[in-house]
């Protein structure tokens, strides 16, 4: 294991831009104030603070309208409200979490980088084909497909504060979106010519307690969709097909911040927002509880074999692995799982040489993506300024991880979030969204170590994205013992 | 060799009796801590908080509250028989009111309602005795009035009232069984351990049985206030008790509001809902775990019990429902499995396995398909031509309801045959009696043939002027011209191809049309009414046992794909092509069926309550499942598809799913 002093250095060069997006100067909270006061009836109020908020809502609204309601309504709710406010935040010190509104938590506890002031919320690669899903911070998705002229626009009544979006495997036009208080399952019909699909082509998931959603993902080989919110202790498994959804409470956590499905589908992880995740077996869901972190687990990857497993933990800036090993069937408790991390990368601040001068890089890990072949592993790394770290991973018949190099954008621009592209022919492409609102997408051209493409006809000439001197090519940073 | 008797009876007296019992021997344990919740909450007094804990125990271990325990175990074991006994896997869906009727009037479903009522009254009894005070018993002494000579008998009305809700209870839990399909047993896409799904589903049945029984007491009290004076004089009669005039009798509304005799009747109308939910509950859990069949056996006697011949089997339908589950779940999880399947036999090396269930799973398609063509040819051609060709074209009639009708009528043309041919969807047919079908699984009819409704009985109702009950031009000529209009509307085949068999309808010369008739006419009217399809249901009925054809589609693409990389010798080649055709039919079939006005695209929203209704939206499962199918074969052979020989038109279609434009 060792250091980002062993990366090269930073070069900048120009990605290939791919489209550009001008960030939204407004924002959703400040569009009341461009509406004049409008009165309402205490009905109409009540019933959408009831619908927005719930009983707290209901109750505040109450409360504030004294002059409307019958003093002891008025004091009552007061009371009331007071008494829950007190319990709450008995409860919320156990959860501190608790305290945030929807959209705060929603910033926390995205993979996004600064998602609540992000033009792009979210970004989806479809698993199969050439198309993306962009979200936009006005709440719209637009699709975009190189083969066809149309870029339909999807927007919903209930598709506020996106947190993630994820197109099904095996489905040319199911995508499913974690909203504010629901979840959304469009179904873009790929040959339709419509540039706005009306909102009868979304499904509308909802479940009493299960709001905001930060995190959806898709079973890779079934029809099954988990979802998780960090208000609600229990993770939704979704039968979309039918729209019933089976909660798995477990003790302890206080909620679900982040899901990642394993690529080969058996297993799941499940980010809580107190120091603990679990990773949950999908044959029979159970789950096999890690406590005991330092903070909380903020991202997390698959190896494309789902047999390991990588993960950041906030306020740290290492990478730890965990391994399984691969015996479908048998319950996680008796399979023999891993009994502890191991650190594989340490990506602590460090300062480069550069000819410009001295840079910083480094710092806390805010997510990681590993491409489909298992060769290329992006580290978003929230440092000043945030940067992507890319490694060259090898996964059999040892795990080994090398440098590779750093990816960055136009000066004064952060990455914000970033994706392998699932399709891409010659290697690995990262697709990344920057502060400014451009969307790039980095290619690595390289044969792959496993099994080399046979169609491809000798090695594609390399273009130069990334500064990649020869002699940083062989350094291993981090390799597993074979024992 | 083993007859397919044999082996539907090793299968239901080795495993299913063995895990009813176990189930039923569950909700005994689970009944101990019930009671004692019961006795916490009956007995719940806020000022007096030890004198109540020690009250309740002192009446938890007294050798009554013991003799009533086992009163109440005896009615569990016996719900638990009925589950076992009514339990279906293919809901029987009423697709108009008057076969709802049928079913519930159904003597089968009269026996069930019957003893539902009884243990009601059993349990309701127990209650009474728990709670005691001024519950205890039905009579109690009296001095009615000076004259008399000494204390006579009164009735406890406290005691009559708990014992009347306990049998209203008892029987509106039956008969909402029937109409919510309380005894169908779905399973589930996510498999859990028994305890975590048990721990999951308690809560929505405690919510379930405490809603019910509101909504019943609700009824009931109702009920009571209009109607009670009448089982009141009955008992007083039959018992020769007498009523105690200075105490106000019940059914008053000030006597009704009365907060603490509310209470009581609808925790104990809890208490007993929680218990037979429970019991049900724990029936489904135990009766739907995944059963794993040996893929090959070493043995031969030991042959019938393997998935190839277990799979083609047809009775009991629960087991080819395990079987199909189990073939599913190994084509997703289990390599070493896959394996046997893609092996050849040892002497002759022939991929028998492999035949067997690529060739069940694929008839189970082209069956669905040539069900879903039939009911959209019947629907299409519904609306112009009224002539079909008629009686034995069983593929004409496969809309349900029209099926019904039409079979009716053939069978009581000609003299009624022994052996009825009997469809698992009829009413309270059981999945292990009997059917003589290569096709069981076929044709949705819903009510049964013996069905009091397909009886001359019905027909005599409907055609009041025929006097042998014969469908006549007589039948046709009294019915109203209303009725006439409404025939050739959609989805409503009933009334169409009851004319099949008859001459076009004349308007002319009726034998009587006089006065007399307009009556009957207008009960056929409302007959009619009735008779017409509930939109959904057709369509709900016709994909009733999609279930099956779920795991057929998920087993055969999860194989087959698995075959790129496994099949050693290339056997899953050969069928390929009628894999993919099969599977593009049904494609197609469900795309049209989809379009048709009265199918709704989206699942409507589930009530909650203790019916499963599953069965509702299994047909988008199935068509979500069939896309996902025909996606997992052409992700995994991408462009080898190009060689597999197939029409063109075919060809073009796959051509879609391969740049996923579907």
């Amino acid at each position: 294991m060792c250091s980002l002093a062993l990366f090269p250095p930073p070069l900048y060069s120009m990605n290939n831009v791919v489209c550009s997006l001008k960030p939204h100067s407004r924002q959703e909270s400040s569009s009341k104030s461009a509406f004049r006061d409008h009165c309402e009836t205490l009905y109409t109020r009540s019933a959408g603070a009831w619908r927005d908020a719930g009983l707290s809502g209901l109750l505040n609204e109450i409360a504030n309208s004294s002059a409307e309601v019958p003093k002891w309504l008025g004091v009552s709710s007061s009371c009331v409200l007071a008494l829950l406010r007190w319990v709450s935040s008995f409860h919320s010190s156990l959860f501190p979490h608790l305290t945030l509104s929807s959209e705060e938590m929603t910033a926390e506890f995205s993979q996004v980088l600064d998602w609540s002031d992000c033009a792009v919320r979210s970004f989806a690669w479809h698993p199969h084909t050439q198309k993306c899903a962009v979200a936009l911070s006005d709440d719209s998705i637009k699709i975009y497909n190189p083969k066809s002229a149309t870029t339909p626009t999807l927007k919903h009544r209930l598709q506020r504060s996106v947190a993630a979006l994820q197109w099904k495997p095996l489905c040319a036009s199911a995508l499913a979106v974690a909203c504010h208080n629901c979840l959304l399952v469009w179904h873009v019909d790929p040959t339709s010519l419509s540039t706005r699909p009306s909102s009868g082509c979304a499904q509308v998931l909802s479940h009493p307690g299960h709001s905001p959603v930060t995190s959806v993902a898709w079973s890779p080989n079934g029809p099954l969709l988990v979802s998780a919110s960090p208000r609600d202790t229990a993770m939704l498994v979704w039968d979309v097909a039918v729209e019933s959804c089976v909660p798995l409470h477990r003790v302890g956590g206080g909620g679900v911040t982040y899901l990642s499905w394993s690529p080969d589908g058996s297993r799941v992880l499940a980010a809580t927002p107190s120091s603990l995740f679990r990773v949950w077996e999908t044959r029979m869901w159970t789950c096999e509880r890690w406590p005991s972190l330092k903070g909380r687990c903020q991202s997390g990857c698959w190896s494309p074999d789902g047999s390991r497993l990588l993960f950041s933990v906030q306020g740290e800036t290492v990478i730890y692995a965990l391994t399984f090993t691969d015996n479908p069937g048998m319950p996680l408790m008796m399979s023999g799982g891993p009994k502890a991390a191991t650190v594989v990368a340490d990506l602590s601040e460090t300062t480069l040489n550069t000819p410009d001068g001295d840079i910083m890089v480094g710092g806390e890990i805010q997510s990681l993506a590993w491409d489909p072949r298992g060769e290329r592993l992006a580290v978003h790394v929230k440092g000043r300024p945030a940067m992507i770290a890319v490694f060259k991973t090898q996964i059999s018949p040892a795990f080994k991880l090398l440098p590779c190099g750093f990816v960055q954008g136009e000066a004064g621009t952060e990455p914000r979030l970033m994706q392998f592209n699932p399709n891409y022919q010659h290697g690995a492409q990262l697709t990344v969204c920057w502060s400014n609102g451009k969307i790039t997408h980095v290619p690595f051209c390289f044969m792959s170590a496993g099994n080399p493409q046979p169609g491809l006809g000798g090695s594609p000439s390399l273009p130069l994205t990334q500064g990649r001197p020869a002699d940083y090519n062989n350094q291993t940073l981090y390799t597993e013992l074979i024992s | 060799m083993f007859s397919s008797d044999q082996s539907c009876c090793w299968f239901v007296r080795k495993v299913i009796c063995w895990r009813a019992v176990a189930s039923m021997a569950w909700s005994v344990l689970l009944l101990l801590p019930t009671t004692a919740l019961f006795v916490l909450l009956i007995r719940f007094s806020l000022f007096h908080p030890i004198l109540w804990i020690s009250e309740c125990l002192s009446l938890l271990t007294s050798a009554s509250a013991i003799f009533s325990f086992i009163l109440l175990c005896g009615v569990v074991l016996m719900v638990g028989f009925f589950n076992l006994e009514y339990y279906t896997v293919v809901p029987s869906i009423a697709c108009s009111k008057i076969a709802l009727l049928g079913q519930v009037l159904h003597p089968r479903q009269f026996v069930h309602s019957l003893v539902h009522c009884i243990m009601g009254v059993v349990v309701a009894w127990c209650c009474a005795f728990t709670i005691g005070g001024r519950y205890r018993s039905l009579g109690h002494s009296c001095t009615q009035d000076e004259s008399s000579s000494g204390p006579e008998m009164c009735l406890n009305e406290y005691h009559l009232v708990l014992l009347l809700v306990g049998a209203f209870i008892g029987y509106s839990h039956s008969l909402v069984g029937v109409v919510y399909n309380m005894n169908y047993v779905s399973f589930h896409t996510m498999q859990q351990y028994k305890y975590l799904r048990f721990k999951g589903a308690l809560p929505l049945v405690v919510k379930a049985s405490a809603v019910q029984a509101l909504y019943c007491l609700r009824t009931f009290l109702l009920l009571y206030f209009f109607m009670g004076y009448a089982p009141r004089a009955w008992i007083c009669k039959t018992l020769d008790l007498n009523i105690n005039s200075s105490i106000h009798s019940l059914d008053s509304v000030s006597s009704l509001l009365d907060l603490s005799l509310l209470y009581h009747l609808w925790i104990s109308g809890t208490f007993l809902l929680l218990t037979w939910y429970i019991t049900v509950l724990l029936f489904r859990i135990f009766v739907t775990e995944v059963y794993s069949f040996p893929v090959q056996s070493t043995f031969t006697e030991d042959a019938h019990q393997c998935l190839p011949k277990v799979i083609t089997g047809t009775q009991p339908m629960i087991l080819k429902f395990l079987a199909l589950q189990d073939l599913a779940l190994l084509s997703q999880h289990s390599p070493s499995r896959r394996l046997e399947v893609f092996s050849l036999s040892q002497p002759g090396g022939h991929p028998h396995i492999w035949t067997a269930l690529s060739k069940e799973c694929l008839s189970l398609l082209s069956d669905l398909t040539e069900r879903l063509v039939a009911h959209h040819d019947t629907v299409a051609t519904n609306g112009r031509a009224k002539s079909q060709s008629t009686g034995g074209n069983k593929r004409s009639t496969t809309s349900s309801e029209g099926s019904v009708t039409s079979v009716g009528m053939e069978d009581m043309k000609t003299p009624r045959p022994g052996a009825l041919i009997r469809t698992p969807g009829s009413v309270f047919l059981r999945s292990s009696v009997g059917a003589g079908l290569r096709t069981p699984l076929t044709i949705p009819f819903t009510p049964d043939l013996d069905s009091p409704f397909s009886s001359p009985a019905l027909r005599r109702l409907t055609g009041p002027l025929e006097p042998q009950g014969a469908l006549s031009p007589g039948f046709s000529s009294i019915q109203s011209p209303h009725v006439m209009r409404r025939g050739p509307k959609l989805w409503s085949a009933s009334t169409d191809s009851q004319l099949n068999g008859s001459p076009p309808p004349s308007p002319g010369p009726a034998p009587s049309p006089s006065q007399a008739q307009l009556k009957p006419s207008f009960l056929v009217t409302f007959l009619q009414n009735r008779k017409d399809q509930l939109p959904e249901a057709s369509s709900q009925a016709l994909f009733a046992d999609s279930q099956v054809h779920i795991w057929a589609l998920q087993g055969l693409s999860h194989l087959v794909a698995a075959s790129f990389s496994e099949d050693q010798y290339g056997i899953v080649q050969t069928t390929l092509p009628t894999i993919l055709s099969t599977l593009l039919l049904l494609q197609e079939a469900v795309d049209r069926h989809f379009k048709l006005p009265h199918t709704s695209s989206k699942p409507g929203h589930c009530s909650c309550s203790m019916g499963d209704d599953s069965y509702k939206t299994l047909r988008f499962a199935l068509r979500s499942t069939l896309k996902t199918s025909v996606y997992r074969i052409t992700a995994t052979f991408g462009g080898h598809l190009h060689a597999v020989q197939m029409s063109a038109e075919h060809r073009k279609r796959l051509q879609h799913f391969l740049e996923y434009k579907e």
